[in-house]
């Protein structure tokens, strides 16, 4: 069903990329050394990529799933950390993504995989990583965007946030707007993406599944499952690590503790 | 009874700093700029991590959450922050049109938008907004800094009803000397993070211009 795509094929679309890098030389844009770069790590970490799922594919051990599922969400818990303008410090700056992201993305995926496909086994890498792979990018983005969000306007709106202090104010009033806020910016992309679905934008995943021969309304039916399950995973992760990171800068004092985050050097 | 009690504070660069406060007492601070004045008020608020102790009649800070704490020893900042549009949005329990009036505030200045508001005004409002809390201990920081002289001597008078009428111990700091012999019964320098007591060279420094401020009837009752 699937028609095949041979290396010629892959290197005639690979000119598109050499001549965008012509034209960056000609313009002097600066960008075609990154555009070359970037257009061959996608070649190199996607074979990669796809010869472990061959790989894990052939040997579907539920230990081999989980151990590539580990992989990807300590990849995803760096990237987070690496995305902060301002991070806790300490293994909080680490933690409070990953654990965010495992107690969302993992219930989702784990509920979807047993509730709603419940295939046999209920762990076939073939649903599980590429599943787990979407929830966890965008419940990432989605975490990404809303600590930043936090931590930046703790720290711009510092002098208001101890005014209410002053005041008597408990913590979780003192910081109720700045958290409200953060979630929101957290949630927003993927509200957007499921309100532009099918208009403007064709999924990646459905448009894969039909490029792949599945009929288009099956393939548009496992797109509304990845959407709603994104949205959740996105939705609560956020809230987990938005609240965990508000709570986190006050101290059992309640003192607002802006020296539990440093600026990263770049 | 001693109202308020530090023992052995210390925050950053101010401290060890041992003093009590009396029930009804004025005490003034003054001090270079960056010599911890403002650092010590916080420390004293619990906004910032200090050691040391500080004991409000008998009930130690840390023996009560933070925000217990700092309802009953209230911290005015020398810039009063805002979070809402509205004045009203920030007094929760309303204010009585007999204090704004005694800071020459008219009666519907709960109604304003802050961002309408001049300097003068917020520093004003921020003022009566914690002083509706009825707080037993008011640390002031540069409470008329941006005040003209009505305003000052308003808020000067204001703050001693307050004083007498709740018993409530006042931690002034000042950068003026005449407002320090005015309003405080005692007055200290904040040196190298040391208090050091202001001698009682001029007597008659505490009932000058503004002599209302330390009239011992109380008048009109704005609370």
């Amino acid at each position: 069903m699937v028609i095949e795509l041979s290396v010629l094929d892959l290197a005639l679309a690979a000119l598109l990329i050499l001549a965008l890098a012509g034209v960056s030389l000609r313009l002097g844009l600066g960008i075609g050394q990154r555009l070359v770069v970037s257009a061959a790590r996608t070649t190199i970490q996607l074979l990669l990529i796809g010869l472990v799922l061959k790989l894990l594919f052939d040997n579907a051990h539920f230990l081999w799933v989980a151990a590539m599922a580990a992989v990807m969400i300590t990849a995803a818990g760096r990237e987070v950390m690496a995305r902060q303008k301002r991070r806790f410090v300490g293994w909080w700056g680490f933690g409070l993504g990953t654990l965010s992201m495992f107690v969302s993305s993992f219930t989702v995926s784990v509920l979807a995989l047993l509730v709603v496909i419940s295939n046999t086994p209920w762990y076939a890498p073939q649903y599980a990583i590429p599943l787990l792979g979407m929830v966890l990018g965008n419940t990432m983005n989605g975490i990404a965007l809303g600590l930043d969000r936090l931590t930046h306007e703790a720290s711009a709106r510092r002098a208001v946030l101890e005014a209410r202090l002053a005041l008597g104010q408990d913590w979780d009033e003192t910081i109720a707007d700045t958290r409200r806020e953060a979630i929101r910016v957290g949630m927003i992309p993927i509200i957007n993406a499921m309100a532009a679905a099918g208009i403007v934008s064709l999924p990646g995943m459905m448009t894969g599944q039909i490029l792949a021969g599945t009929p288009p309304v099956e393939a548009v039916k496992y797109q509304i499952l990845v959407m709603f399950l994104i949205a959740g995973g996105t939705g609560f992760g956020t809230v987990v690590a938005v609240s965990l990171g508000a709570r986190r800068l006050f101290d059992e004092r309640q003192r607002l503790r802006l020296d539990r985050l440093r600026t990263s050097a770049d | 009874m001693p109202t308020l009690s530090l023992h052995q504070l210390r925050t950053r660069h101010v401290g060890p700093i041992d003093l009590d406060i009396a029930a009804g007492e004025c005490v003034c601070i003054r001090g270079a700029s960056g010599s911890g004045k403002s650092l010590l008020l916080r420390a004293i608020a619990d906004l910032d991590p200090h050691a040391g102790a500080a004991v409000l009649d008998g009930r130690a800070c840390a023996s009560m959450p933070g925000p217990a704490w700092r309802r009953q020893v209230a911290l005015v900042m020398a810039e009063g922050q805002w979070w809402a549009d509205s004045v009203g949005e920030h007094f929760p329990g309303g204010c009585t049109p007999a204090s704004l009036d005694r800071l020459g505030l008219p009666a519907d200045a709960l109604g304003w938008q802050v961002a309408r508001c001049s300097t003068g005004e917020r520093q004003r409002l921020a003022l009566l907004r914690t002083l509706m809390q009825q707080p037993a201990v008011l640390l002031l920081d540069e409470p008329t800094g941006n005040l003209d002289e009505d305003s000052t001597a308003r808020v000067e008078s204001l703050l001693g009803d307050y004083r007498r009428e709740h018993a409530a111990a006042l931690l002034w700091v000042s950068h003026d000397p005449r407002q320090a012999a005015r309003v405080a019964q005692r007055r200290f320098m904040l040196e190298d993070g040391r208090l050091v007591e202001e001698g009682e060279e001029e007597d008659g420094g505490e009932s000058t211009s503004v002599g209302h401020a330390r009239c011992p009837d109380a008048g009109d009752a704005a609370w």
